[in-house]
């Protein structure tokens, strides 16, 4: 159990920072697309401890706040169903959708509950069979396999009133997204360590391939994002542009087969909406073949929203935020406004949210 | 008497005497209860000042590693006492129970109680029951009020922070949240995490004997020792600035806070104390708190300092600075 120290241990560091101190010539913006990277950076002091050459940009990396508001507001008409129990990670319930959020939604009577597993759901839908209970499925490549665990545990017991509605995105395709756009000028990309342990670091192939840019699967713990980092720099100054992984305790090129086949097996890829980036084609997960009927979306039909209706928060520029253009504290909102309390967009709310952190660890104040 | 809790034990009938005299009378037996008056009436409790307060425990599970909420409860409102540098004496107890619950958890619960209060010196004088109908209640909350003396010459608050004050907590920080997030979640652990439940006064004793001048102690409950410093912080008027790598943290709470994404330094104890005393004493403090079997993994974790009024920094282990706020909302496990 003394695994945490380890990586977190003060002589390496300094080593690392030393040699990215010494390597870091030129100028260089690095993304990191997670949002448990942005936050354990800040956590640590990484950011203060970097040469100013080195730009960090926090990236599309938090599920909660790519969720778009048109997704939100099905997810909120769902919970407000009569006879619907919606299940939902503790994250989503301050998310500001069109109008209000799920957590006023359940202060409006809407049968809203907080779970830490998608087992939970499936506990619920066990304990109360009356209710139809919706799980909301809102992550990324790691979340997904848990879902699809669930549908076909349900599916095992014969539980008739479970539903899924997912909300499920894959990364790779936002990060093409934002880098297809150039919009922001990047050196580089610090990629996710626990997504990648699911996918594999060859999914990032792309990144190298197609637009000529160095991609480092990173873990979360100091050491990990500081190699994350220097292996970046190293790759910038030697003027390569390849995926390495830095992360090897975790993460194997072709990730989990199992997870992978559990996802091949329950989902389809999609179409998704992100909130930032809009529609994006092949980004989402939706159920398929003998899951559909697990499918959630049936049970809105007749009540079906008007996508032309949903709007962002007044203000908020949180999809700028989550492409990297917007640094949080430039934001007319952040800290006046919008903070943690008394959140205006989802980066505010979120643990992942690149707001919260900036906001949280005081860079700002 | 039935196995479970009717909604009849809760009528103020026959069911509802039997239920006090056999469970909680019967556990909790000392001379001012026996005379199950609408009032205790105490005895003389000597020259100080009074310390009075109270305290509602709601906890699921109601038994967990290392305690259960009849321990919590005692020790809880004890700590609350302490903290004033009290010496706890009586304390009431009052029971909201569901109905269906077991009896025998019941009386698991007032035993506990009984055996806590008799370890920690004070006696349990007065009491009620309520029984809320099944699905209105998570099988029992209990609310405790506690009474204490405050010996001539102890001044201590959370106002009384000044420059120069040492900070210290009295050992590991984040085991009880985590022992109750870990049977939450049913995640099962190599090394089982047991909660710190403790009762703090003698501890205090042993810190009070050594510099009667402490000034602030405050037990970091819900929110964690960051919400604490927060508000001694802000009730001081003083800036406090605490080393990471000085504050002690088990490895297993450490890991599991890790696996969800959590800071312990955000999590709930029911066993620690915050501690801001003069820099000349701190050492003595320090060791008189190592020498007490609660206190054998305390820290001198920081300092206290003019700066901005209210503000927390934390140096990290990697030597950066940062702000260390109070808690928002609540602790989540992240979902990525």
């Amino acid at each position: 159990m003394r695994y945490v120290d380890e990586f977190r241990d003060p002589a390496r560091a300094r080593a690392l920072l030393q040699r990215i101190h010494d390597r870091a010539r030129r100028p260089v913006q690095l993304m990191e697309f997670c949002g448990t990277h942005t936050h354990a950076m800040f956590r640590h002091g990484i950011r203060q401890l970097l040469p100013p050459s080195i730009t960090m940009l926090s990236g599309p990396g938090c599920p909660v706040c790519v969720t778009s508001a048109a997704d939100l507001d099905r997810a909120i008409a769902l919970a407000s169903l009569p006879g619907v129990t919606l299940a939902t990670f503790g994250d989503m319930l301050r998310v500001p959708g069109s109008r209000g959020s799920l957590q006023t939604a359940r202060a409006a009577g809407a049968d809203v509950r907080v779970i830490y597993s998608s087992l939970d759901a499936l506990e619920i839908a066990r304990r109360e069979p009356a209710q139809t209970v919706v799980l909301l499925g809102v992550g990324f490549e790691t979340t997904a396999p848990t879902m699809a665990a669930a549908l076909l545990q349900a599916e095992k017991e014969g539980l008739e009133n479970l539903r899924l509605y997912s909300l499920h995105k894959l990364t790779p395709p936002a990060m093409a997204a934002i880098l297809r756009s150039g919009e922001v000028a990047l050196d580089g990309i610090l990629a996710p360590g626990h997504v990648s342990a699911i996918i594999g670091s060859s999914a990032w192939e792309f990144v190298a391939r197609d637009f000529a840019l160095p991609c480092t699967v990173a873990g979360f713990e100091p050491l990990d994002t500081l190699q994350g980092i220097a292996d970046l720099v190293e790759q910038c100054e030697a003027g390569i542009a390849q995926v390495h992984n830095t992360y090897g305790r975790g993460v194997r090129a072709a990730g989990n087969p199992a997870a992978q086949a559990l996802l091949a097996k329950v989902f389809e890829v999609s179409e998704a909406e992100w909130r930032g980036l809009g529609r994006v084609p092949a980004s989402g997960l939706a159920l398929c073949g003998r899951f559909r009927r697990f499918d959630a979306t049936p049970l809105l039909e007749g009540h079906s929203l008007e996508p032309a209706e949903a709007r962002e928060p007044a203000g908020c520029r949180c999809g700028e935020v989550l492409r990297g253009v917007l640094d949080p504290t430039r934001c007319p909102l952040f800290g006046r406004v919008c903070t943690p309390d008394q959140p205006v967009g989802p980066c505010m709310v979120s643990s992942e949210g690149s707001c919260a952190a900036h906001y949280r660890y005081g860079e700002a104040r | 008497m039935s196995d479970t809790i009717l909604l009849a034990h809760g009528s103020g009938g026959q069911l509802s005497h039997d239920l006090v005299a056999e469970v909680f009378a019967a556990s909790f037996t000392n001379p001012i209860l026996a005379r199950l008056e609408d009032s205790a009436m105490l005895a003389d409790l000597g020259g100080g000042r009074l310390a009075f307060t109270t305290d509602s425990y709601v906890v699921r599970p109601l038994f967990f590693p290392g305690g259960d909420i009849g321990r919590l409860a005692v020790c809880g409102t004890i700590n609350d006492l302490a903290m004033s540098g009290a010496q706890p004496r009586y304390l009431s107890a009052a029971f909201v129970i569901e109905e269906g619950l077991p009896i025998a958890d019941l009386r698991r619960i007032a035993r506990s109680m009984a055996e806590m209060a008799r370890e920690a010196g004070v006696a349990i004088v007065t009491g009620d029951t309520k029984v809320v109908e099944r699905g209105h209640g998570d099988g029992c909350f209990i609310t405790t009020a506690g009474i204490g003396v405050i010996p001539a010459g102890v001044d201590i608050s959370a106002a009384n922070a000044r420059p120069g004050d040492a900070v210290l907590v009295s050992g590991t920080v984040g085991d009880h949240g985590m022992a109750i997030m870990s049977q939450r979640e049913g995640l099962r652990f190599e090394a089982e995490i047991a909660s710190d439940v403790a009762p703090l006064h003698t501890l205090v004793q042993a810190m009070l004997e050594v510099c009667p001048e402490v000034h602030c102690l405050r037990d970091p409950t819900r929110g964690g020792l960051a919400t604490t410093l927060n508000e001694l912080a802000t009730q001081s008027g003083v800036e406090i600035i605490v080393e990471e790598a000085r504050i002690p943290v088990r490895p297993a709470v450490q890991s599991l806070c890790e696996l969800l994404g959590i800071d312990p330094l955000y999590v709930a104890n029911e066993g620690k104390l915050v501690a801001i005393v003069p820099e000349a004493a701190a050492g003595q403090v320090l060791a008189a708190m190592k020498a007490h079997p609660l206190g054998r993994e305390a820290a001198i974790i920081g300092q206290v300092r003019s700066g901005r009024a209210g503000r927390v920094s934390l140096r990290t282990t990697l030597g950066a600075h940062r702000i260390l706020d109070m808690m928002v909302g609540e602790l989540l496990p992240r979902i990525c």
